[in-house]
């Protein structure tokens, strides 16, 4: 306790940074944020929830971002699970650049993502054109939307995990080994249990950003009514139209479930913390 | 924890396989699924930027960039980017060293309040902002009478890029200054030193790698912001547009060369924040190894 007030006595600056870091926060995201809350508050509830959650068109976007999210961060929880492993445990040529590769999502803008793969995913497109003869088609439909999840939620699923699997103990491994286990005994019963918690972590992190993820998704989309129409679309077809209050009832459903995320990846964390 | 991680290099180094490894067709297997999987979702649409750009020839790709509306979607995301990216990098220097260098409570709220940005979706940050400053919201009355227009005018833009950007400079630093302690600090105040000169020349040495990550991930973002800005931007051609607005103008008009062509500039931005990235990686890698044979 001693040392901590000496901390705070040695080095100037706190209340300065302090203080412009809480206006900051603040101006530019609290309040904000804060205006949306009061805005839906005008409504009354009954109004609210016609507006956020009775009406079928709102109701099929929520089913569509959710679903879509979910299969997305699955699929990179399997693949980026693979992509990890190889990156942490085996050589191979080109791996250097394979893993700066895993961050082109962060930096890539989202609209760039979405033309790409509309156009890669189209009939006329390069995959498009050999999935075609299948009846498989990709581009407007709700696995478009998918595939574009998938590509924005690969970071999150690979950059979780790989840290996770470089801090593992190889001792463990070597004793289960000579205890007679075998390899895909290992996989289940060691390195499995102990990486959990990341690959939940990234899942979730994934999830939470397809659900809001709009750039790459409205190129592939198709945006139709009903059927191939997000929920962070709907909130921008209402404001359109001018119905700030619905737009507004929607925004505050999406933000709430983020909240929800952030909860649930924090206590991923904690637990996943515990295993180290 | 040292010795753990050199024994692990050293059993593989030394060919200790048979715990650790899996035969060579699991590991073909697994790295071929790999690969494919990220050319799938990564390299093939890379490649189609380009290929598309210069699909009809040079001279198509360099007149998408003459075209006054293409230049002045460059200017105004220049524009935002130079308001955007050193705001929150003074914010992010501001909130790592409060929250780093100094025993507070809430400081595990404040972290995950700083991080909230990156939870809000793209579409809600433009929301909010036309909810704040719309015709309709809550300034708005009060902006009229003024005759200062925010949404559909550049200052929205310009806010809405700064609240998705919030984060990235404070996000780096925070965890890098909270490695390093402040022993230093400690020491150049002991020595007689001034506020401004502990920053400059002992805190500021050490960060200067991931601030500069940092800024370049922030540029990134913020000049390739899309979802936030297409809500307050209003897109009216050769004022509120920006690059990726003046790309999804192009591309729906079927104009996909010359929309190619903007999206290739924005790759290329793209790709140099990966190759700083893993430079900068690289050098702090290699700064770590010499620092522990050294100890």
């Amino acid at each position: 306790m001693l040392q901590v007030r000496n901390k705070k006595r040695v080095l100037p600056g706190f209340g300065m940074t302090m203080g412009f870091t809480l206006v900051y926060l603040s101006l530019m995201v609290l309040i904000p944020l804060a205006g949306l809350f009061i805005m839906s508050s005008r409504m009354s509830w009954s109004d609210f929830l016609d507006k956020a959650v009775f009406d079928p068109r709102v109701l099929a976007a929520y089913r569509l971002s959710f679903s879509s999210a979910f299969m997305a961060a699955f699929v990179n929880a399997v693949f980026g699970f693979i992509v990890a492993w190889v990156l942490v445990r085996y050589r191979f040529w080109g791996k250097r650049l394979v893993d700066a590769l895993v961050d082109l999502p962060f930096a890539l803008p989202t609209a760039v993502s979405g033309i790409a793969l509309t156009t890669l995913y189209a009939t006329t497109g390069w995959v498009g054109n050999l999935l075609e003869p299948f009846g498989i088609s990709v581009a407007y439909t709700s696995s478009g939307i998918v595939v574009a999840l998938i590509l924005i939620g690969l970071p999150f699923a690979v950059r979780t995990v790989q840290p996770a699997m470089e801090d593992m103990e190889i001792e463990l491994e070597e004793a289960a080994t000579s205890l007679g286990a075998t390899r895909l005994q290992v996989l289940a019963r060691v390195i499995g249990p102990s990486i959990l918690p990341s690959i939940l972590s990234g899942f979730t992190l994934a999830f939470a950003r397809g659900i809001g993820e709009f750039g790459s998704v409205y190129f592939i989309a198709g945006n139709m009514p009903m059927k191939t129409e997000i929920a962070p679309l709907l909130i921008i077809i209402k404001l359109e139209q001018y119905d700030a209050l619905g737009a507004a009832a929607i925004g505050v459903v999406m933000l709430v479930t983020s909240f929800c995320m952030i909860f649930i990846i924090n206590m991923l964390q904690f637990w996943s913390r515990r295993y180290q | 924890m040292a010795g753990n991680v050199q024994s692990c290099g050293h059993s593989t180094q030394l060919g200790v396989r048979g715990c650790r490894s899996e035969s060579n067709l699991v590991r073909c297997i697994l790295i071929a699924t790999a690969l494919m999987f990220l050319t799938l979702v990564l390299v093939l649409p890379l490649v189609l930027i380009f290929a598309t750009a210069f699909s009809r020839g040079i001279g198509v790709y360099v007149s998408a960039f003459s075209d006054p509306d293409a230049l002045s979607a460059i200017r105004l995301t220049l524009l935002t980017a130079a308001v955007a990216v050193p705001l929150n990098t003074v914010f992010g220097v501001c909130a790592a060293w409060a929250i780093a260098k100094f025993e507070f409570c809430g400081k595990n709220i404040l972290i995950t309040l700083i991080d909230l940005p990156f939870a809000v979706s793209p579409v809600i940050a433009g929301l909010i902002f036309v909810i704040l400053f719309g015709s309709w919201g809550f300034f708005g009355n009060w902006l009229f009478a003024h005759n200062i227009q925010i949404i559909f005018a550049k200052p929205g833009i310009i806010i809405a890029t700064v609240f998705i950007t919030f984060p990235f400079v404070a996000r780096e630093l925070i965890p890098l200054m909270q490695a390093q302690g402040s022993e230093e600090e400690q020491s150049a105040i002991v020595l007689g030193a001034g506020a401004w000169q502990i920053f400059r020349r002992v805190t500021l040495p050490n960060i200067k790698w991931g601030l500069l990550y940092g800024v370049i991930l922030c540029n990134a973002r913020a000049m390739g912001e899309f979802g936030a800005v297409s809500v307050v931007s209003g897109h009216i051609r050769g004022l509120t547009n920006t690059m990726p607005l003046h790309l999804e103008i192009l591309y729906n008009e079927y104009n996909f060369a010359a929309a190619f062509a903007i999206a290739s500039m924005l790759t290329f931005l793209a790709l140099i924040t990966l190759v700083l990235k893993s430079l900068i990686e690289w050098r702090s890698a290699r700064h770590l190894a010499l620092e522990k044979q050294e100890v």
